[in-house]
């Protein structure tokens, strides 16, 4: 791998950046691989990353359907924080942000991480009562987390009304400094770059039709690219886990659900923290580009339609302009959704199956993009391991039928 | 935006309904002597089809009343309406 640096910067600008070499080989798949692992977006490369660069196994194709960060990677709204209410959440999250923190340089990829924060705004007495809880369990975890009055929020976001008179009065918030955004694309990019130097095959146009197995364990997976044996198989697949999972008749508590996200036409800065609020269904930051980027809550029915359905965009677009006046002014400029996987308790699953060899990442609902490298890290030790890492122990797919569910509605539900 | 035609009502806008999953889970019928995985399949585990799904909605802001409804989960197409307690129409059962 060529390293970027100035240096190349330089070098290349010299040749009018004709001569830069590809970020990763596109080969065509093997007879046979150690592990494939189905879904070439964030938590598929990163768990191909590092399972090279922490357990040896380079043996290892990732095989995407479409493009890589084509799904829900390429979708959401960038944002990354790690203040979750449960220990078992917080440990996993915190332990993402942390490998967040040092990505760019570990990858040698600018993954545009800014750490501008994180506010989550409380409406009414119960939310009060809510965040204070979860700003203390965030603090016993060691994560930074404070609470905001009304006046520090006006304060450090001026443009919000936080007047007792506004149609949701804004009572106070968290903050979590270290939350924030990066680029969503550059993530799956560097990580996909990084995992091809370390001999990982990427292949991408290459759909899987089924997953073969003998004797109830895998042995491979039929594409449309032909027939690929693997010793393990590794589904990442977001919205379509259920059905991927079919295939090997393994059932998952997972119901999938159009997610909308949209950006107004962009502006010069005006806002420069993360807002959220679950109460009125909302969450929105400015992109490097000066769009809003806004996010609303799941479409409630069953659906694979990656568009979402009108009456969702209203909701979200009363409450941002509830919350910031000024906005009503701006247009709209894009929407779209994704297919996001809930489960019942708003956690992941990131677990070993009952069928020998194969393994399952999904079910993280509205906030994937936030775990993607502290999904990878724990997803490839429980591949290579064939047993779950400590910190995703607790997000077996057991859980459901021992009871030992994490329920995150309050911190995951509907903000990401 | 889903037209859906309730059975009692007529044809109105999806923002009258709210969405009540899956159709035709039947809770056990001897609850007590359940094992552990049989609950977690009749709490948890769904079928979450890509396709033609039977599901459940309700006309909360008219009748209030419960009904099944066969829809395309891929395209959203509304296949058939029938009532609670009923079997789907034979161009809709699987």
């Amino acid at each position: 791998m060529k390293r970027y640096s100035i240096f190349s910067l330089v070098r290349n600008a010299v040749s009018h950046h004709k001569d830069w070499p590809k970020a990763w080989r596109s080969p065509d798949p093997k007879a046979e691989y150690d592990v494939v692992i189905v879904g070439g977006g964030g938590h598929g490369l990163a768990t191909a990353y590092y399972l090279a660069k922490n357990h040896g196994i380079t043996n290892v194709a990732v095989i995407e359907k479409g493009w890589l960060g084509g799904g829900n990677t390429g979708r959401n709204t960038t944002i990354i924080r790690s203040n979750y209410l449960w220990d078992e959440s917080a440990h996993l999250y915190e332990h993402s942000l942390k490998l967040y923190e040092g990505l760019s340089q570990e990858l040698n990829y600018n993954i545009m991480l800014s750490q501008r924060g994180v506010l989550n705004l409380a409406h009414n007495q119960h939310d009060l009562r809510e965040l204070s809880r979860r700003i203390s369990a965030n603090r016993l975890n060691g994560i930074d987390s404070e609470f905001l009055t009304p006046a520090d929020i006006k304060n450090m976001v001026p443009l919000m009304d936080v007047s007792p008179e506004a149609r949701y009065p804004v009572m106070g918030a968290s903050l979590q400094k270290r939350g924030g955004v990066a680029r969503h694309d550059a993530v799956a990019w560097g990580y996909a770059r990084a995992a091809d130097d370390r001999g990982v095959d990427i292949i991408q146009q290459c759909e899987v039709t089924g997953i073969l197995r003998e004797g109830g364990a895998v042995t491979g997976v039929e594409t449309t690219r032909g027939t690929i044996k693997a010793k393990k198989v590794a589904l990442a697949v977001a919205g379509h886990t259920s059905m991927l999972a079919q295939m090997a008749d393994v059932r998952l508590p997972i119901t999938s659900h159009p997610l909308q996200a949209m950006v107004s036409e962009p502006v010069k800065p005006a806002l420069d923290c993360v807002v959220m609020s679950n109460a009125v269904h909302g969450y929105i930051s400015q992109s490097d580009r000066g769009e809003m980027v806004m996010g609303a809550g799941i479409d409630t029915m069953t659906g694979y339609t990656q568009r979402g359905a009108l009456p969702v965009v209203e909701e979200l677009q009363r409450a941002i302009v509830c919350l910031f006046p000024s906005f009503s002014r701006l247009r709209l400029m894009r929407q779209w959704g994704g297919i996001v996987d809930t489960c019942p308790d708003a956690s992941p699953i990131v677990s070993k199956t009952p069928v020998g060899g194969l393994y399952v990442n999904g079910g993280w609902g509205t906030g994937g993009f936030k775990a993607t490298p502290g999904s990878g890290w724990v997803y490839a030790h429980t591949i290579a391991r064939d047993e779950a890492h400590e910190l995703n122990a607790p997000f077996a797919l057991e859980r459901f039928t021992t009871g030992a569910l994490i329920d995150e509605h309050g911190a995951a539900a509907v903000a990401h | 935006m889903l037209i859906i035609d309730c059975p009692y009502c007529g044809k109105r806008d999806e923002a009258e309904f709210h969405y009540g999953g899956e159709a035709h889970i039947v809770r056990p019928e001897n609850p007590s002597e359940l094992s552990d995985e049989a609950w977690a399949e009749y709490l948890f585990m769904r079928s979450n089809t890509k396709g033609r799904f039977l599901e459940r909605w309700v006309h909360s802001e008219g009748c209030r009343r419960w009904f099944n409804m066969a829809r395309n989960t891929a395209n959203n197409e509304v296949e058939a309406v029938y009532l609670m307690g009923e079997t789907p129409p034979k161009e809709v059962s699987k």
